[in-house]
């Protein structure tokens, strides 16, 4: 097979996206404003989904990029800088988490001193789930995520003038220590801002659950930035199918792994019948919320997976494209499914305000990796895997 | 030569890239029937070769769609027409529980259903020889060499100009293949009674084996060792004794080890009068009595004893135990209770051992002092 070169020449960022991504952010907060002056409850549940959502883009962009270091794939190595700049959103999260903090009795009711006093089980919990500990392990969870944020694409870039080969076993090692902290403070995190919702359930597989949307969400993310400014031209002219294939094959593994975690909480629950576990799944099917619990089961499994089943498919960028958009729309019904039966029991809302946070979402998602992005390589040149990931074939 | 039958043409190619050229010229040229050989597997070559895709994956379509089906029914069958049974209070169709299994099934199915189709259709199994097979042509692709055949069946096949045509493809050694005698006119042989007797033939020697190793082997010394073993089950004759019963009554006037009978069946108020509470209360004694009295007396009886029942309706509320007259009652006439049950009150002497009936019988006792306590009993 002939010799590839690396044929990348730094390009103007578009400008549009950076525009659009600071109009819908501004758009977006005007909104969440307004929305929090109307009703404070509501918009706090719903700055949770965004909270949620915003950490599964950055968290799991950064475990993406460490996951190709400590695997040493080459395949994914041409767009590697795309999954990077998305983990920079890892740096927004505490602003979206200020809110929260603001609201958190609105949220959760083991915040509440004298529901706990009351409660047995609560009490229990009480040395975890207290308001002191919550806030520092948040900070600990921001902390460490930034922290290692920083450190991996600092020398991924430097690499881009030094071409430096240790830079990559730098990031190697960085990204192994990097998997259990993540592994802890995803499961963590999501135990803290989801679970702890409903103080007196609980779920053995939730970490599992909120890890398999997180990757499939960083996932949908990059592909569609990868395919739209390949398409554009922006990356790297010597991408393939096979690039692509890659990428649809992993967004449709993912797709089935949410399921299989999905189903395996609901079938244990279910099976074992123990009224402490069920009510979970009782909230979710009374009232119109059943509605959507059988939505979720299309939007986030079935859909997907038929647009992705075909080997075409997983190649085709337009295909591809939709998918990945779907996805990211899939993630947000899934954490609406969570997170919002706690605030409404009886029956699910949907207004306005719930628009206004998906809005400040892409906003702050665009406009984040477009000033990332700005001024920069898109592709690693320097990384010495670049041109065994530019040959790579299925 | 003329009196063999052609097969193709082949041509041997270098590298490859040429071999990737070749295919796509050939292709393009408008040839249907031609093949390569590689030593390996070329990417790229399906597209060169204008392949379209393999319809294999819509037989592991159907059959992972069959397969799903079919397990459904087959599990509808059984367990809610052909033998109902309630599993943990679930209905007879409980869907979730279901759905490994028909996950499992639907794999198997799809997965050997589609390798069988490769073999049968695709590669004519069990046909086995095929006209390239022992050709230095497909000696040197199995090697090192790259190459196409192109078949004489191929509607564009010129047998004058084709070698012309490989030279203008640059391959370097051409070659034409002929069929062998017993290769012409070869069909399918799915259905030749040769193929078919030799399933018949596997079918009787795998089921005769399993049968004989079943039902002939196990009865036949040594293995028979492990069936008749020197001991009497149930259910069986056994000539020692004279009415020649596996299963004896025990001898007048004994009983088994362990057992004590209760002396006092349908007798309440003689048990009251002669029974003794064996136990004294001590911590762990009460404590005993608390656990047994919670798990088992407190679904009716409440949890003070006051019956006011968890069932909520489902059986009789039972009088409280807290009443002057149980109050009044000696240790052995509630521990006749207990042991003989009372009225629609079911016996409890096959979950409870005599000690723990006696130690919830105490505990019975600390829960009426707690609801009608004394001023003396205060500290
Ligand atoms: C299935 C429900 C049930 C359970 C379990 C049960 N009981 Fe009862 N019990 C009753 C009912 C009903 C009566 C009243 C029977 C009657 O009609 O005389 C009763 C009567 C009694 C009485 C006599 C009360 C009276 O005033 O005549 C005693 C003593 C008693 N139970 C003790 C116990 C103890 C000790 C246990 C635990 C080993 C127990 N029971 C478990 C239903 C239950």
């Amino acid at each position: 097979m002939s010799e590839v070169k690396v044929d990348y020449t730094k390009k103007e960022f578009p400008p549009i996206l950076s525009k659009v991504g600071l109009i819908l952010t501004l758009v977006g907060l005007v909104l969440v404003v307004l929305a929090y002056s109307v009703d404070h409850t509501r918009s706090a549940f719903n700055n949770l989904i965004l909270l949620m959502f915003l950490t599964s883009i950055g968290l799991g962009s950064l475990f993406l990029v460490a996951l190709e270091y400590v695997m040493g794939n080459v395949w994914s190595v041409p767009f590697r800088r795309i999954v990077e700049f998305l983990g920079a959103v890892l740096l927004i999260l505490p602003l979206v988490f200020i809110p929260i903090y603001f609201n958190l009795h609105d949220l959760f009711h083991w915040t509440h001193q004298e529901a706990v006093e009351a409660d047995k089980i609560l009490k229990g919990k009480a040395p975890y789930l207290n308001e002191q500990f919550f806030i520092i392990r948040a900070v600990v969870f921001f902390g460490l995520w930034i922290l290692f944020y920083l450190f991996i694409q600092r020398n991924s870039q430097k690499q881009d003038e030094t071409v430096d080969q240790k830079l990559t076993t730098r990031n190697i090692r960085i990204s192994a220590f990097f998997m259990p902290i993540f592994a802890l403070s995803l499961t963590f995190a999501a135990i803290d801002w989801m679970m702890s919702l409903e103080p007196h359930w609980f779920s053995t597989i939730f970490g599992v659950y909120y890890f398999s949307g997180t990757v499939l969400t960083a996932l949908a993310a990059a592909t569609f930035l990868i395919i739209y400014l390949n398409e554009k031209g922006y990356l790297l002219k010597n991408l393939v199918s096979d690039h692509y294939y890659s990428l649809g094959a992993l967004m449709f593994a993912f797709t089935n792994f949410w399921a299989y975690i999905a189903f395996s909480q609901f079938l244990l629950i279910w099976y074992a019948n123990m009224p402490e576990e069920t009510f979970f799944f009782i909230n979710r099917m009374e009232g119109n919320w059943v509605y959507v619990s059988i939505a979720l089961i299309f939007v986030r499994f079935a859909i997907p997976y038929f647009a992705l089943l075909s080997q075409p498919s997983k190649m085709d960028p337009k295909r591809l494209k939709f998918v990945s958009l779907w996805i990211l729309f899939a993630h947000m019904v899934d954490l609406y499914w969570l997170i919002m039966p706690t605030f409404s029991k009886d029956s699910f809302v949907f207004g306005w305000i719930e628009l206004a946070f998906p809005i400040l979402a892409y906003g702050i998602l665009i406009l984040v990796f477009s000033i990332k992005a700005k001024n920069k390589n898109l592709v690693p040149i320097g990384d010495p895997k670049l041109i065994r990931g530019i040959n790579f074939r299925l | 030569m003329s009196d063999k039958t052609l097969y193709s043409y082949t041509g041997l190619f270098d590298t490859p890239d040429e071999i990737i050229k070749a295919a796509n010229q050939v292709a393009k040229d408008g040839y249907k029937k031609f093949d390569v050989h590689t030593p390996y597997p070329v990417h790229g070559m399906d597209k060169a070769m204008k392949l379209g895709s393999s319809p294999l994956g819509y037989v592991a379509l159907v059959l992972g769609l069959g397969g799903a089906l079919l397990a459904l029914g087959i599990i509808y069958f059984m367990v809610v027409v052909d033998y109902p049974v309630i599993i943990g209070g679930k209905p007879y169709f409980a869907f979730p529980a279901f759905v490994p299994i028909l996950f499992e099934v639907t794999v198997l199915l799809a997965s050997v259903g589609t390798v069988a189709a490769m073999l049968f259709f695709l590669f004519k199994f069990p046909n086995n020889a095929h006209p390239l097979h022992d050709t230095d042509y497909l000696k040197a692709t199995s090697c090192d060499k790259y190459g196409i055949s192109i078949q004489a069946e191929d509607a564009k096949f010129d047998e004058a100009g084709i070698s012309g045509y490989f030279e203008s493809l640059g391959a370097k050694s051409i070659t034409p293949i002929y069929l062998d005698n017993e290769e012409i006119n070869t069909k399918h042989k799915v259905l030749e009674p040769k193929f078919i007797g030799f399933l018949v033939v596997v079918f009787i020697i795998v089921s005769g084996a399993t049968y004989i190793s079943l039902n002939k082997l196990m009865i036949i010394p040594p293995f028979s060792w492990m069936m008749e073993q020197e001991k009497v089950v149930p259910q069986e004759s056994f000539s020692v004794f004279k009415n020649e019963r596996g299963m004896q009554q025990p001898v007048q006037g004994t009983v088994a080890r362990g057992l004590i009978p209760y002396a006092f069946k349908g007798k309440p108020e003689e048990a009251g009068k002669f029974l003794v509470n064996p136990l004294v209360p001590t911590k762990d004694i009460l404590a005993e009595g608390k656990n047994k009295f919670e798990v088992f007396c407190s679904p009716c009886h409440g949890n003070l004893g006051e019956g006011d029942s968890r069932l909520r309706g489902h059986f009789p509320n039972p009088p409280s135990l807290h009443s002057e007259k149980v109050r009044q009652w000696t240790d052995g006439r509630i521990y006749h209770v207990i042991t003989d049950g009372q009225n629609v009150m079911p016996g409890y002497t096959s979950q409870m051992t005599r000690e723990e009936r006696w130690a919830t019988v105490l505990y019975i006792r600390a829960l009426q002092r707690s609801q009608n306590a004394k001023e003396s009993d205060l500290l």
